[in-house]
């Protein structure tokens, strides 16, 4: 039998020099007691230690087994260093164990280090600093943890309250910071700590107004803040009668006579929701038709969307650029073609000589038709009603902008603007007369960006230049015709 | 009037919103010496708990009560006859530091009613948080409401001061907002979320060669809608949050349950607050984002569109698919034994860590933290299969549903 004696309640290098030892040593766990000194020593043991001989050699364990073990030994269970030198011993010979949660040790000492985190968890959120003195002040709390954690918990106070001087008493060990670094000593009994802080009642005013008596839910409130704690919690003492108080309180929210209202007070401002803008736009022109799409309600769509995303560019362009709907960074940003179909289409057009600023660019359809996927939104193509029921915007636009050329970008945009399906490969890149106006269709930009393979993506963007410049051609005849 | 009576005022006007989480933002602290504060790791840090549940981690208050807008569900409304007050900047900022002295608050959580415009509203808001962190060196968790149609320059200043913003919905439908709350405009809020969340991309985004994009509310944005104050079913309540969380990258979807407030207008419900249904949306909502549900599979498609209220959604689903059970635990995939009824996330990661060494046996579950009766009728374990008929029977609902309650007597 070995009689193990560590220096203190939370020696993790103690226990592990002797752990190692023994394990080395071939000692069994049942053959090993474990004891800390000053500690009330077990009946038949001797108070020395009495260790086997080092012996050469090493062993490995898992990472995760000293992490677990760093929190477990400071457990409260007496328990808990003969625990942990079976759970090591067990590890030698079988290195998966701590994989098997539902092994015993494992689950034991995985238990320790929850109830231990947790505690340490409790005391970042329950202590309570009381203000002491009124020139030098210092911060006093008093705090009773369950487990051995105030070394374990105190450098977050460190970080957290670095300009003030604070210390934790508890009847264990106390903490204290000094603005530099943090010092330990002995435990202190209760009636150390200061008693009242100038701010303790209107903190508990503040606790009582937060409260919702409609809504009482003592175990909820127990099970997160167990009793235990009450009473080192200046807030506590209102729990009582809050509860006493609540059903009557919330019985006279519900029967109380409806009062007068209230009349509002005088507005300073016009309420801002509401812009009022229709009278200032002149009527046809695309900053009118942009107001009054902003409420459109043609079909479903605008529902699950953020916002009608109408076209822009300048009243006088030439061209017209047609897509099929807002994706979803157009949704949010309420332009068109700012996504990355927008990007690809930039450089297409910088490629083909057209300048973006002069063009005029709408979708077929004006509002974001997807279905949400957790945290992103799948495109979903535009069905026919759809494309019908938007296709009004999509004739104003063209009566208030009289563009020399329309380029359909995709078999949406061609559907809206000629009026029927239309296949894009056997009608891209020749110029069509449409009720008196020209229409050219070709892909959309987002098509180039679906390609996996990088020659056929090559291939097809100069496709699509080629299609542009096309329009572009045709710009420059119109323009010196006239 | 002072402090104290003007905190009462307005933590009261406060308390409706659902909202106090301080956990997900960036790691900070004051060990430089210079200022005062910190963000928990992790998790973040309750404080304390009122008997009504709910967690006290913020100094939740609002700037002022006083109101514009006459939302009928709102304790704030222009036309309620609740006591007014106003909080100066000094004053919070002063509370604020206060209280995270004392170790009570996490940080704070400003809103505030809508006074003279949107643009005055959130600049008073926002002088707070500036206050706190440019002239206090605050470095604590700061959670402010944003006002739609606010400024894009004043919400940007919002997201480099605050850890979260967040903007409620309030309602369910566009329809409900409309008819209980007519100045507020559920196109406008949207619009915002959107504006956020292109801002929350971009500080995202780490291009390489370009300069860092400015902070934006590391934690995100969250949002709140009201249960039980409209006729909006639990699946049109799910819909929404799904597009939500689809749209504008929510953190969180809070759900509160309509509840009766001094002074209450008589065209919305008195009654309680229906605690047991928002307790299940919330189970609803874990669902559809942690444990891969579809939001049309979590309400039955045939019945009413509310979750039932006696069994969780997940039970109730798998009641409703017994065709896919029992279920082997020993070699199902990740996804099938998150639909597992009493499967949590975590007893799932250790049920497949464990059996890559040793099988699952029926005495293994307590240790796994499952609770036994829940689950024993779905699943097949090395030592236990449930019977064909128990599964196929009609009473295996009945044996979830908590026992009927004898009416009492008076006695």
């Amino acid at each position: 039998m070995h009689t193990i004696t560590l220096d203190s309640e939370t020696d993790f290098d103690g226990w592990r020099q002797a752990a190692r030892r023994l394990a080395l040593n071939q000692v069994k766990p049942q053959d090993v007691t474990w004891t800390v000194r000053g500690g009330t020593p077990e009946l038949f043991s001797t108070e020395t230690n009495d260790l086997p001989e080092a012996t050469e050699g090493t062993f490995n364990v898992p990472a995760k087994f000293v992490e677990l073990a760093k929190a477990a030994i400071l457990h409260r269970d007496p328990e808990r260093f003969a625990l942990l030198y079976r759970l090591l011993w067990r590890l030698r010979s079988h290195h998966d164990l701590l994989s098997v949660a539902t092994d015993p040790d494992v689950a034991g000492v995985s238990a320790m280090a929850r109830a231990v985190h947790r505690d340490e968890h409790k005391m970042h959120a329950f202590v309570r600093f009381r203000e002491v003195g009124r020139v030098n002040t210092h911060f006093v709390a008093w705090f009773e943890p369950e487990h051995h954690i105030v070394e374990l918990a105190a450098p977050f106070f460190a970080k957290r309250f670095a300009d003030m001087p604070w210390s934790i008493l508890t009847p264990d060990v106390c903490a204290h910071w000094d603005g530099h670094e943090i010092a330990f000593t002995a435990g202190v009994a209760k009636s150390e700590a200061p008693t009242e802080d100038r701010l303790e009642e209107t903190w508990r005013s503040y606790y009582a107004a937060i409260f919702n008596p409609a809504r009482l839910k003592v175990k909820a409130m127990q099970t997160e803040m167990p009793q235990k704690y009450w009473r080192n919690l200046p807030e506590a003492s209102m729990i009582k009668p809050l509860i006493a108080s609540a059903e009557r309180t919330a019985g006279a929210m519900i029967a109380n006579e409806a009062t007068e209202p209230h009349k509002p007070q005088k507005r300073q401002d016009e309420p801002m929701a509401r812009k009022q803008t229709h009278d200032t736009q002149a009527r046809g022109t695309i900053a009118a038709l942009r107001e009054e799409a902003t409420g459109c309600r043609a079909c479903p769509l605008w529902k699950g969307a953020t916002q009608t995303v109408f076209g822009e560019g300048p009243q006088s362009a030439t061209l017209m650029l047609v897509g099929e709907q807002p994706g979803d960074k157009e949704d949010l940003a309420g332009h068109p073609f700012v996504g990355p179909a927008g990007q690809m289409l930039d450089r297409a057009l910088e490629d083909a000589g057209i300048a973006r600023a002069k063009v005029y660019i709408t979708n077929a359809v004006k509002h974001f038709k997807f279905v949400p996927r957790g945290k992103i939104r799948l495109h979903q193509k535009p069905n026919t009603p759809e494309i019908r029921a938007c296709r009004q915007w999509y004739e104003r636009e063209l009566a208030a902008i009289r563009p020399e050329l329309v380029v359909a970008l995709g078999a949406t945009a061609a559907q809206s603007v000629l009026g029927r399906i239309t296949p894009i490969n056997r009608s891209r890149g020749r110029l069509i007369d449409h009720d008196g106006t020209k229409v050219l269709v070709t892909v959309h930009p987002s098509y180039l960006l679906r390609l996996p393979d990088e020659k056929a993506k090559a291939l097809e963007y100069q496709r699509f230049i080629d299609d542009l410049k096309i329009a572009a051609d045709q710009l420059r005849n119109s323009a010196r015709a006239a | 009037m002072d402090v104290q009576r003007k905190l009462e005022i307005l933590a009261d006007a406060a308390k409706y919103d659902a909202s106090c989480a301080s956990s997900g933002t960036e790691q900070r602290d004051s060990s430089d010496g210079k200022g005062l504060g910190s963000t928990a790791p992790g998790m973040g840090i309750c404080h304390s708990y009122a008997p009504d549940g709910r967690c006290i981690s913020l100094l939740k208050v609002l700037l002022t009560n006083a109101c514009n807008y006459d939302c009928l569900y709102c304790v704030n409304r222009a036309s309620s006859n609740v006591p007014r007050a106003r909080f100066t900047i000094d004053e919070v900022v002063k509370l604020t530091l206060d209280f995270y002295r004392r170790n009570y608050i996490e940080g704070l959580f400003l809103s505030s009613g809508i006074i003279r415009s949107a643009d005055y509203t959130m600049e008073q808001v926002v002088s707070v948080a500036r206050k706190l962190r440019d002239e206090h060196h605050f470095r604590g968790y700061i959670h402010l409401k944003t006002i739609p149609e606010a400024d894009d320059a004043l919400i940007a200043e919002a997201g480099k001061y605050a850890d979260r913003l967040s903007i409620n919905i309030e309602m369910p439908e566009e329809t409900s907002l409309a008819r209980l709350a007519p100045e507020k405009d559920v196109r406008a809020i949207r619009r915002t979320m959107g504006r956020l969340r292109l801002k929350l991309d971009e500080a995202a985004e780490r291009p390489a060669t370009k300069a860092r994009p400015p902070r934006f509310a590391p934690a995100g944005q969250s949002t709140q809608m009201i249960v039980g104050a409209d006729s909006a079913s639990d699946q049109t309540i799910l819909k929404t949050s799904a597009n939500l969380y689809g749209a504008y990258r929510l953190k969180r979807v809070y759900y509160s349950a309509f509840s009766p407030i001094p002074d209450a207008s008589r065209a919305l419900p008195l009654i309680a607050p229906p605690l047991v249904r928002e307790h299940r949306l919330y189970q609803a909502d874990w669902l559809m984002r942690f444990y891969g549900f579809d939001v049309g599979e979590i309400v039955d498609g045939h019945g009413s569109g509310m979750l039932p209220l006696d069994i969780d959604p997940k039970l109730a689903w798998a009641l409703r698919h017994r065709e896919r059970f029992p279920l082997d635990v020993n070699r199902a995939s990740r996804e099938e034994l998150l639909r597992v009824p009493g499967f949590g996330r975590k007893a799932v990661d250790r049920i497949i860590a464990t059996r890559g060494v040793t099988s699952i046996r029926v005495a293994d579950l307590a240790r796994l933290h499952i609770p036994r009766n829940k689950a024993l009728p779905f699943i097949v374990l090395s030592d236990h299969r449930p019977s064909v008929r128990l599964l196929d029977a009609a009473g295996l609902a009945e044996r979830f549903r908590p026992p009927a309650k004898q009416l009492g007597f008076g006695f």
